[in-house]
């Protein structure tokens, strides 16, 4: 029986060669991913909400509501 | 809350007997029995993967036959035949590689022992919950929790993405 002589050398180097290109990208993906999922729509959320936001109209109708302590309703 | 302690006391307390049960049964089985005691400083012999050539073989004391083979076995190994080869492996070896690898069913045992414990504790618990634990707190009342989302929903808690985006507020109710 005459078998091929195994590889037994370059062991790491071949693993590296091999594994660092895919993880690096995967990586680069799942950030990418990540960010033009969760981040930029979550940011674009944000810039809405305060686009046609009236910090007056709000505080007047919370002081209605009677939530704060120093401002009381207008009835009281 | 002392009740869990109480628990736990007596789990400890069941396991503190069954674990004096066995060993009394054990001390009880060596005095009637004549135990092997392994000596530790002698080279012993190992059933590993990573070791191929344990340190003594597996039987030590052999029989006539045994001993007429490992004389055979001294010649010229061609006349050994399948049988005589094997039987010396088993001399020397307890099992081969793959009789090592295989494992066993021991995992339905240990996995179905744990559900069945998981089980009866979950029974206790709820046995607990009913008989022994008092009222919840006023806070986890429907009464108060309704007072406490109204105002929260007053507040404009998370008015972005959470709580009161979800709430209509100029139609007074949920979107």
């Amino acid at each position: 029986m005459s078998l091929a002589k195994p590889a037994m050398r370059g062991l790491l180097g071949k693993r590296l060669r091999f594994h660092l290109p895919i993880a690096f990208t995967l990586s680069l993906v799942a950030a990418a991913a990540f960010k033009f999922t969760v981040t930029e729509p979550r940011k674009q959320a944000y810039a809405d909400f305060y686009k046609q936001y009236d910090a007056v109209k709000e505080f007047n109708a919370m002081k209605e509501a009677g939530i704060f302590e120093s401002v009381r309703p207008s009835g009281e | 809350v002392c009740l869990p302690a109480c628990l736990s006391l007596s789990l400890s307390l069941c396991l503190f007997l069954s674990l004096s049960l066995c060993l009394s049964l054990c001390l009880s089985l060596s005095l009637s029995l004549s135990l092997y005691v392994l000596d530790c400083s002698l080279p012993q012999y190992n059933c590993r993967l990573d070791t191929p050539l344990p340190d003594v073989p597996f039987v030590r004391e052999l029989t006539n036959q045994q001993r007429a083979l490992k004389e055979k076995e001294k010649g010229d190994w061609r006349s050994l035949t399948k049988e005589e080869k094997l039987a010396l492996y088993r001399l020397t070896h307890q099992f081969s590689y793959a009789e090592m690898r295989q494992g066993s069913s021991e995992w339905k045992t240990v996995l179905g022992g744990v559900f069945i414990m998981l089980g009866f504790s979950g029974l206790l618990l709820w046995w607990q919950r009913v008989y022994v634990y008092g009222p919840v707190p006023r806070t986890l009342t429907p009464d108060w929790t309704e007072k406490q989302t109204q105002r929260m929903i007053d507040m404009r808690v998370n008015p972005v993405h959470g709580f009161s985006a979800h709430w209509d507020y100029d139609r007074k109710q949920w979107k």
